[in-house]
């Protein structure tokens, strides 16, 4: 009977747990066992070759390098302006303010669409011939400023980084307005009570209050952005000249391009592995945060 | 000495300085839409020539062209088709899981929920890779069901942990009621917790709906054969083939849009507790 019971109770985790067994923890294993293999994906045959996949990445590929510095450039880009925009728009609408359920719509419709979507919208707006953009500076008299946004290699980035950040700050503005709302209105009207003016009420009540929510943020925001990469090929396919290369295009392209599969999972570890490096390193800096 | 008509003015000139900051930046998220939707109207010659937001006539049948030539009809019902698969499955699957994680006694339970909520924390870039190789063996590669079970196993971890927290909250009298009454263990899952749990299977729902919607990667590795591909891989590939078709392809991405802007409208209340409930798991 108690036998029964129990195999009962595996019954309602097996679907789960097969499927997970078959789609996650093999490939899981895969990817670390193929790391150390040079192999083209199709033939029976792997040649084992050790480390050397991972000594290439570290040493040789300078494109893989290139790659990282870029998703840096735009983590880092997105971390300030697109955090700092989430922050000031949720604390605008954090108030008695008509419209707010209005606003709080709006900001969320471009995390809901596709990066395929906005990708190729914003490639439209932004080309260099027939786009939105340079005929909306001609008309003002900018022409000069006119350029083709993402073929022109010392625009490209930046304009990818600008589109990731108005497809991503909704996440950061809902978040920051949830942890603006937990803080408790009896709070500010103390510190009115005790002269605080509206500056000093928000430097010293929202902020420290809100820390530990832009950490959380800090970490949502690296984690999505180091790893973003079908917007860039909707918009760039990597391009100009790997100049909007990122590594998870690398990894695509290691596999789809040149059939490299055991390269492509030897990146995929490395780039997993400084991830998570990342955002321990972030959790680690939160608590200390917290503590102060 | 400030008057009460000094602050009142203040505090209305901080009110729309305000209100502007929030405008704009709401029409700089509105406006690229509009823009696709405009140029979706235009016919191939207008579409560069005329920058003009609201077209001088309406072309309306460059939906039908995109719908019937180029192929979107098709796409649309694939996309359907996977999302409709895929929120049922993950549904029932990650239900009955999380009922058991939360009111069951089993040995390995632990262990076994440790794995889902570490499979939620562990980024693995490049998982498509040896998914490639792993439908490749199964012969599932380049077939609708490959794809649906790896957009299961994509949403399961969060969808498990969702469902438990609200399982772990719910009041168990309901239940002993049931069985006391003679109800099996599927049947109290089927008659009595899942419907308690409908505004957390909403989130669910939603979250899972959008996620395999927009899902572009998986879709691209795995499917050779255009009658099987959905949207967002078939709109890449048409921009790759036919460049200057700008107004279909301006039509293909609105077919695209319009679901998934339509469902949120619908359902925004379950997307912003998702969000929230989403951060707390940081």
């Amino acid at each position: 009977m108690r036998l029964r019971n129990t195999l009962e109770n595996y019954v309602f985790v097996l679907p789960a747990v097969a499927i997970f067994a078959v789609f996650y923890i093999i490939p899981f294993i895969w990817v670390v066992q193929l790391g150390l293999y040079e192999w083209d994906g199709i033939l029976p045959t792997k040649v084992f070759v050790g480390l050397r996949n991972f000594q290439e990445i570290l040493f040789e590929d300078r494109i893989w390098w290139q790659s990282m510095w870029q998703a840096g450039y735009i983590t880092v880009f997105a971390l300030t302006f697109q955090n700092i925009l989430a922050f000031l728009l949720a604390w605008a609408c954090d108030r008695e303010i008509r419209l707010k359920n209005f606003y709080r719509l709006i900001f969320f419709i471009p995390p809901v669409l596709s990066e395929v979507v906005v990708g190729l919208v914003w490639q439209w707006i932004l080309d260099g011939h027939y786009g939105l953009l340079n005929h909306g500076l001609a008309k003002i008299g900018l022409s000069a400023f006119a350029r083709n946004w993402l073929a022109d290699p010392v625009t490209a980035l930046t304009t990818v980084a600008v589109v990731h950040s108005w497809k991503g700050f909704g996440w950061g503005f809902l978040i920051f307005l949830a942890g603006l709302q937990t803080i408790p209105r009896e709070l500010y009207e103390a510190a009115r009570v005790d002269g605080a003016n509206a500056w000093s009420s928000f430097t010293k009540v929202t902020i420290p209050l809100m820390i530990p929510v832009a950490m959380l943020v800090g970490i949502l925001t690296v984690l999505g952005t180091m790893q973003a990469f079908v917007l860039i090929i909707a918009m760039t396919g990597g391009g100009p000249a790997y100049h909007t290369q990122v590594p998870v295009l690398r990894i695509l392209a290691a596999m789809r391009g040149s059939s490299r599969f055991g390269y492509a999972c030897a990146q995929g570890i490395m780039f997993g592995v400084i991830l998570m490096a990342i955002s321990f390193i972030q959790y680690r800096f939160s608590r200390k945060a917290r503590q102060v | 000495m400030k008057t009460a008509v000094y602050y009142r003015t203040k505090r209305i000139a901080i009110n729309v300085l305000i209100h502007v900051f929030l405008v704009i930046v709401a029409i700089t998220c509105i406006f690229p839409l509009v823009w696709m939707v405009s140029s979706s109207l235009k016919t191939q010659e207008t579409i560069f020539r005329d920058p003009s937001l609201i077209p001088t006539e309406f072309h309306f049948e460059n939906y039908y062209l995109a719908w019937k030539e180029g192929g979107f009809g098709r796409y649309f019902l694939n996309s359907l088709l996977y999302t409709v698969s895929v929120v049922c499955g993950i549904v029932v699957i990650s239900s009955l899981a999380a009922y058991a994680f939360s009111r069951f006694r089993f040995p390995g339970k632990g262990i076994l929920f440790a794995m889902f909520m570490a499979a939620m924390m562990i980024p693995i870039p490049g998982s498509f890779v040896p998914l490639y190789v792993l439908l490749n063996k199964l012969h599932l590669r380049n077939t609708s069901i490959g794809y649906i079970l790896c957009m299961i196993n994509v949403g399961l971890s969060t969808s498990i942990f969702l469902l438990k927290t609200f399982f772990d909250k719910m009041p168990k009298e309901l239940e002993d009621a049931a069985r006391i009454d003679g109800c099996s263990k599927l049947g109290i899952w089927w008659h009595v917790a899942l419907p308690l749990a409908k505004p957390v299977l909403a989130v669910v729902i939603v979250f899972n709906a959008l996620n395999v919607w927009n899902e572009y990667v998986l879709a691209l590795i795995i499917f050779d054969s255009k009658p099987l591909m959905p949207l967002q891989v078939a709109l890449m590939t048409f921009q790759g083939e036919f460049i200057t078709r700008y107004p279909l392809l301006m039509a293909g991405l609105t077919i695209t849009a319009l679901p998934i802007i339509i469902v949120y409208i619908l359902m925004q209340k379950y997307i912003v507790k998702g969000v929230t409930a989403g951060a707390l798991v940081g």
